[in-house]
C-alpha cells in the first residue's frame, strides 16, 4: 500500500532514520517491540481498555449547526478531540507509547513539547503507569503556556526548560534527542508527533488513526455517506495524519491540512514547511523543512506554540507531494478570529492550533453547497490559550 | 591509499591525535592559524566541524561555537573554498564533519566533488548511518575522499560489522553514549568497546566524545589508533576569543600537553 512506508520507513523519499549510531539499537528494539505489539491481541486489548476508561473514547462527532447556518455552505462536524482527557488527541498516542515502554522494561520517559499539550499527556501516562519523567520544553513556550507547565508539574514530572536556539519546540526536540543519546539504556523517548526517525512515523500514526477510525463510523451512521473533507491543522501533523490515514483509500475524500501562516507566507515569519520549505533532515528524518540556501534550519513563527516548528510529519510531505492531501495555511490574525467565533457560535473555546483548522473552514465551508460534508478535527481545547489571546486581542 | 590511510601506516603503532575545531570560530583566517598551531604541535590530522543550527549530538559548547561561526555568516561553501589556504601551510588529513542536511542541500555528488578538489580527504556525517550511505560511498571512491562511519558503546555484532564494512580511513568509535563534550569516558568501557569493534575489522579505530584531558587521552590511547579531542579545544577558543595571541597559545601548548601523553 502506497501509504504504508518501506522496511526503511521511507513514504516516498520523506522518512527514513537520520540520527546517530549510538541510537540505532533502541530504535531497532522500538521498532521490534511496536512490531509484536501490533500482533499481540492482549496489547490492542489493554490500548482500547485505556482508550474508553481513561482517556474517554470513543470522542463525539459534533455536528456544528449554527456554524454550519452562520456559513451557509458545506455541513460542519467537529470531531472532538478536546474533549479526550488532558483535553487534546496527545493522549491517543502517549497511551500507546507508555505501554511500549513498559513492554521494554524502561524506567523513565522523556518528551518534548511546545503548546505543553503533549507534555502533560506524556506525565499523564508517566503518572498512571508510575514511571519517572521529564519533559523537555523551550523557554519561551514555558512563559506562553504556564498553565501547562504547572499541570505538568502537578502530574509530578520534571520540566526542563530549553534555552538553546529560538527556545520553541524545535529546540525542545533537539534537546529531548540530546539527552536521550545519553539514557537510551534506561529511558524511552515518547516522540508526540509523527516525526522523528524511523519507526516514530508510523507507531504515532497508528496510535492516532483511532481519530478517523472512529470519524468513519460515526459519520456512516450519521450520514450514511463519507465526507467530502476532511480538515485538521498540522504542526508535527499527528492529529491531521490520524484523521487522514484511515481514509487513504477512500479517494473521494479529500484532506486538507492546514499550516500556520503566522504573519503572513509572504513573510519570513511562519510555520508553514510544506508551502514555503523544501525537503531536508531535521530531527532524524527527510521532510519538508524551513531552512535557508545553505541548509541551515530557519526560525520558526505561529501565535500557537503548537505549530511553531520548521519541520512537518514525513507522511505528509508524501501526501503532499502525490496530490493525497492539499496544504494551506492561514495567518495568526485569522486564528484568534476563528477561535473567538467558535467559542460564541459553537460554545466550545478551541485550541489555538485547531483554530487553524476552524479558520480554514470559514473560507471553505461557504463554497461548498448544502450536500457538502465537513469534518474538522478539533484537536484541542484551548483553555490553555485563554490568558494568551486575552493578551493579545488588543494587539492584532 | 588515501592520505588518512597513509599517517596511519606510516605511525608505525604509534597513536595519532585528531583534534577538533570549529571553523569559523571566530572566523575562517582565525581557524587557519589554529589548525597551524595544531600541527606544529603535533596534530596528525583536523577534524574540521560544518557549523549547524541544530546539530543533535553535540553539547553546549560545540553549540555556542556553531552559532558565533552562524552570526557570522559561515557556510559550507565558505569553508570549502577556505582548504586550498590551509592546504598551502600542511598536508596532513583534512577531515569534515557535517550534519547530513547540509550536505543533502549541497548536493551529495556535488559536496564530495569539491571537497576533493580543495584538498579534503575525510568526511564524518554523525547522522547518516552506514545502510543510508550507498550514493555518498560512491561518490567518495570516485572522488578520493574517505567516507567514515561510527561505532558506539550500544552498537551490537551486526551494527559493528557493518560500520566496518563501509567505513574507510578509519572507525569513529564514540566512547560513551552521550553527546559531545558533557561527559568523561570511562577508560575500561572504551578498552571493551574498542576492543568489539577491533574483532570484526584491520581498520584503523580512532576514539572520540568524553575526552578533554591529557591524561585521560594517555589512558585511553592505549586501546586506540587514535584520539579525537574536541570541546576541550572549541572551550580555549571561546575563552579566549578576544585575545587572538593567547588563544593561539594555549591552543599549541594544549595540543603539545595531548601529545605527549598519548
Amino acid at each position: 500500500m502506497a501509504e504504508t512506508p518501506d522496511s526503511r520507513g521511507r513514504f516516498g523519499i520523506f522518512g527514513g532514520r537520520y540520527v546517530i549510531e549510538t541510537l540505532v539499537p533502541a530504535l531497532d528494539q522500538l521498532e521490534r517491540v511496536y512490531n509484536e505489539a501490533c500482533l499481540d491481541e492482549t496489547f490492542h486489548k489493554t490500548l482500547a481498555h485505556y482508550l474508553k476508561e481513561y482517556a474517554g473514547r470513543p470522542t463525539p462527532l459534533h455536528f456544528a449547526e449554527r456554524l454550519t447556518e452562520r456559513l451557509g455552505g458545506a455541513k460542519i462536524y467537529l470531531k472532538r478531540e478536546d474533549l479526550c482527557h488532558t483535553g487534546s488527541h496527545k493522549l491517543n498516542n502517549t497511551l500507546g507509547q507508555i505501554l511500549l515502554a513498559k513492554r521494554m522494561g524502561k524506567k523513565r520517559v522523556i518528551a518534548e513539547t511546545g503548546a505543553g499539550q503533549h507534555g502533560v499527556a506524556t506525565a499523564t501516562v508517566a503518572a498512571l503507569f508510575g514511571l519517572e519523567c521529564e519533559i523537555f520544553m523551550g523557554a519561551e513556550d514555558i512563559e506562553r503556556q504556564s498553565l501547562n507547565v504547572f499541570r505538568m508539574k502537578l502530574l509530578g514530572a520534571k520540566v526542563t526548560p530549553v534555552t538553546t536556539g529560538t527556545k520553541t519546540l524545535k529546540d525542545a526536540t533537539s534537546e529531548a534527542l540530546r539527552d536521550w543519546i545519553s539514557t537510551v539504556n534506561n529511558t524511552h523517548y515518547v516522540i508526540g508527533s509523527v516525526v522523528g526517525p524511523r519507526p516514530y512515523p508510523r507507531m504515532v500514526r497508528d496510535f492516532q488513526s483511532v481519530i478517523g477510525e472512529e470519524t468513519k463510523v460515526d459519520i456512516l451512521t450519521k450520514e450514511g455517506r463519507l465526507p467530502d473533507y476532511l480538515v485538521a491543522c498540522v504542526g508535527g501533523g499527528s492529529n491531521s495524519i490520524g484523521m487522514f490515514h484511515p481514509f487513504f483509500n477512500d479517494k473521494d475524500v479529500k484532506f486538507i491540512g492546514v499550516e500556520a501562516a503566522g504573519y503572513g507566507l509572504d513573510t519570513d515569519k511562519h510555520g508553514a514547511s510544506l508551502n514555503k520549505g523544501r525537503p531536508g533532515v531535521l530531527h532524524g528524518n527527510m521532510s519538508y523543512l524551513l531552512q535557508d540556501k545553505d541548509g541551515q534550519i530557519q526560525e520558526a513563527h505561529s501565535i500557537s506554540a503548537g505549530l511553531d516548528y520548521p519541520g512537518v510529519g514525513p507522511e505528509h510531505s508524501h501526501y503532499k507531494d502525490i496530490g493525497r492531501g492539499e496544504y494551506v495555511a492561514v495567518t495568526d490574525k485569522e486564528a484568534v478570529d476563528a477561535f473567538k467565533l467558535l467559542s460564541e457560535v459553537e460554545g466550545i473555546i478551541p485550541a489555538l492550533e485547531s483554530a487553524h483548522a476552524i479558520a480554514y473552514t470559514l473560507k471553505l465551508a461557504p463554497t461548498l453547497n448544502k450536500d457538502n460534508i465537513i469534518v474538522v478535527c478539533l484537536s484541542g481545547r484551548g483553555d490553555k490559550d485563554v490568558d494568551q489571546v486575552s493578551k493579545i486581542m488588543g494587539e492584532i | 591509499m588515501s592520505r588518512i590511510g597513509e599517517a596511519f601506516k606510516k605511525s608505525n603503532g604509534k597513536k595519532l591525535l585528531i583534534p577538533f575545531i570549529t571553523a569559523g570560530d571566530p572566523d575562517l583566517d582565525t581557524t587557519i592559524e589554529i589548525i597551524e598551531v595544531m600541527v606544529k604541535n603535533g596534530a596528525d590530522m583536523i577534524e574540521l566541524g560544518i557549523p549547524f543550527s541544530d546539530p543533535l549530538a553535540d553539547g553546549a559548547t560545540i553549540q555556542r561555537s556553531y552559532n558565533r561561526a552562524l552570526k557570522k555568516g559561515i557556510s559550507l561553501r565558505k569553508i570549502i573554498a577556505a582548504i586550498p589556504k590551509i592546504r598551502q601551510k600542511t598536508s596532513v588529513p583534512i577531515i569534515l564533519m557535517s550534519s547530513y542536511n547540509l550536505i543533502y542541500s549541497y548536493g551529495d555528488e556535488a559536496l564530495v566533488r569539491d571537497a576533493s578538489k580543495a584538498g579534503v580527504d575525510g568526511l564524518i556525517i554523525p547522522d547518516l548511518l552506514p545502510e543510508d550511505a550507498d550514493e555518498l560511498i560512491s561518490y567518495g571512491q570516485k572522488y578520493g575522499v574517505d567516507t567514515i562511519f561510527l561505532t558506539a558503546p550500544t552498537s551490537n555484532e551486526e551494527r559493528i560489522k557493518l560500520v566496518a564494512q563501509r567505513s574507510s580511513g578509519f572507525i569513529y568509535h564514540i566512547s560513551l553514549a552521550g553527546i559531545t563534550g558533557t561527559k568523561s569516558a570511562v577508560a575500561a568501557e572504551v578498552k571493551a568497546g574498542i576492543e568489539r569493534v577491533k574483532e570484526f575489522s584491520d581498520t584503523p579505530v580512532a576514539v572520540g566524545f568524553g575526552i578533554s584531558t591529557p591524561e585521560q587521552a594517555g589512558k585511553i590511547s592505549g586501546y586506540a589508533d587514535a584520539i579525537i579531542v574536541g570541546s576541550a579545544n572549541v572551550k580555549i577558543v571561546e575563552e579566549n576569543i578576544n585575545d587572538k595571541e593567547l588563544m593561539l597559545k594555549k591552543v599549541g601548548n594544549f595540543i603539545a600537553k595531548l601529545k605527549k601523553e598519548i
